[in-house]
């Protein structure tokens, strides 16, 4: 299972991770487990559980979460390499093209920026499958090269996930007031991606669930938006999930100031975090 | 004064790239300040002046920085009631749909802070604050769209320089985390109301890094004031 891969590469950085874990041992012990005792399907939320156990209510140090943001962004960056100049990519209209190519620099960008502030204890870049085939190179997304409405189905899930990421991160930096403030300037970025390549599913109007239209640039309840195959959109929902939050720090938006907001414009006003465990346990599969 | 700020933005603001127009052209568009962008400057010496009497004071601490966001949310939702109540010439079923969503997000964040910071701090909350749309043309696309474009790119600044002024304690996380549920979806307005004026320019707000940029309170303030008849007293807030 790759998920050792990741707490290896934590490791590098974070010498303690097997500590957070209680010690190497029963991590180890957690994995002949999960292989052993559990249904599949129970395999990423109890992997989820154990990340939560690390990491999930202690504020990590600036490193580590410089470094996880580093891998999403890695994996952000190779994805638009990969996509533009594809088979799929050179059926798009020119200003989509453009538009994969400004994010992908953008990305790109990212990954410097980051690799720069963390100078040495930078994380290298993991060997991605962009199938979400743990390797296999056979998973929910094969032949994303060659299908464009695929393509902007999986960058919609990374920016939206980004965004979710970022935001779960904020409050573990706010040690460092520099840190933090160019975390949320990057969040920001992934938001603006996400909206723009919300607008060309739109526009493109594939792979789209008839019942979740119109697909906005916000997110509508936990609705992905999108619909490719049983076992893509299973990979894709857990982006989603936790997004249909109606009520804020107590307050129920719901019909406040008058009839204007709905559930579905409540869930759209804010957008909610992901936890550092949630988020590995989405891009598991694509990382080899 | 706020006007003098405006015109002479510090060396971190770069507000007017990041409003996405030449300068000559955002003069033009806040044409009615631009004689007192000029009074301004003449008497920039007199630094600092005492903030006038009877201004609304956002307060200190996290409380503060709730008022503050509150005043931007009361200025965004304010522009968007109207744009939807009196469309310009011209708007799309696209459009009209976007800006139905936007005013309603708008109103959705203005109200929770309102009822967030009553909760918090009922002796501290703001008033509700008179805007001044004088300079916008409802009518037009353009200066809908520009003035749209311009609130939200100062939201997203305003938020993203604000997270480090919050507390480390107490409520300041939650806080911080409320924040960022917010601007990420002003960052989604930005960059769909920049596609309606350019299609692709969503985030050509973005430095050599590929990061969108931050802005301190008084240099928000300072822009935004121009669109809010009441006086606001900034000065307690963190830094």
């Amino acid at each position: 299972m790759n998920l050792q891969n990741i707490i290896t590469e934590i490791e590098k950085v974070d010498p303690e991770v097997y500590e957070r874990f209680d010690s190497r041992r029963k991590v180890m012990k957690n994995f002949a487990n999960l292989s052993g005792k559990l249904a599949l399907a129970a395999v990423p939320l109890a992997i989820s559980s154990m990340f939560s156990k690390a990491y999930g209510q202690t504020p990590g140090n600036i490193n580590s979460i410089l470094n996880f943001a580093l891998t999403l962004e890695y994996l952000e960056a190779e994805f638009y390499t990969n996509v533009v100049g594809s088979p799929g990519y050179l059926t798009a209209s020119a200003a989509d093209q453009a538009a994969l190519t400004k994010i992908r620099d953008d990305e790109n960008k990212h990954v410097l920026f980051l690799k720069s502030v963390l100078g040495a204890a930078a994380v290298p870049k993991p060997t991605f499958d962009f199938t979400a085939g743990n390797g296999s190179n056979t998973g929910p997304f094969a032949g994303y090269l060659g299908n464009y409405a695929v393509q902007l189905a999986m960058a919609q899930t990374f920016e939206d996930t980004g965004v979710r990421a970022y935001k779960g991160q904020a409050p573990g930096l706010q040690s460092n007031r520099t840190v933090l403030t160019a975390a949320l300037n990057i969040h920001s970025v992934e938001g603006r991606h996400a909206s723009h390549i919300r607008a060309m599913r739109r526009a493109l109007n594939a792979a789209i669930p008839p019942a979740q239209k119109p697909l906005k640039p916000w997110i509508t309840l936990s609705y992905s938006g999108i619909t490719y195959s049983p076992a893509a959109d299973a990979a894709i929902q857990p982006s989603y999930n936790g997004e249909e939050l109606t009520t804020q720090a107590g307050v129920n938006i719901i019909g406040l100031g008058g009839a204007y907001n709905t559930a579905a414009a409540a869930s759209e006003a804010f957008d909610e975090p992901l936890t550092a465990a949630q988020v590995l346990t989405i891009v598991d599969p694509f990382i080899v | 004064m706020k006007r003098t700020s405006f015109s002479s933005p510090s060396e971190k603001d770069t507000s007017i790239s990041a409003f996405g127009l030449q300068r000559r052209n955002m003069l033009k568009y806040f044409g009615a300040s631009a004689a007192i962008i000029t009074i301004g400057s003449a008497c920039k010496k007199d630094d600092n002046p005492p903030p006038p009497s009877g201004a609304v004071d956002l307060g200190s601490g996290d409380v503060g920085i709730l008022n503050y966001a509150y005043a931007l949310e009361q200025l965004e939702a304010a522009f968007y009631i109207q744009v939807v109540a009196t469309p310009y010439a011209g708007i799309s079923a696209l459009e009209t749909e976007y800006m139905t969503d936007i005013r309603n997000h708008e109103v959705a964040h203005r109200e929770f802070f309102k009822a967030a910071i009553t909760a918090a701090a009922p002796t501290q909350i703001i008033p509700g604050l008179e805007v001044n749309f004088a300079s916008i043309d409802f009518t037009s696309r353009t200066s809908v769209l520009n003035t749209a474009k311009a609130f939200e790119d100062l939201g997203v600044t305003a938020y993203n320089g604000a997270g480090q002024l919050i507390s480390t304690t107490g409520n300041g996380p939650t806080y911080l985390g409320l924040a960022g549920k917010i601007v990420s979806v002003e960052a989604r307005h930005a960059a769909l109301i920049a596609d309606l004026i350019t299609p692709g320019s969503f985030a050509n707000t973005t430095d050599a890094n590929g990061l969108d940029m931050a802005r301190t309170p008084a240099q928000v303030l300072a822009i935004a004031g121009a669109f809010i008849k009441t006086q606001i007293n900034a000065s307690n807030l963190p830094s």
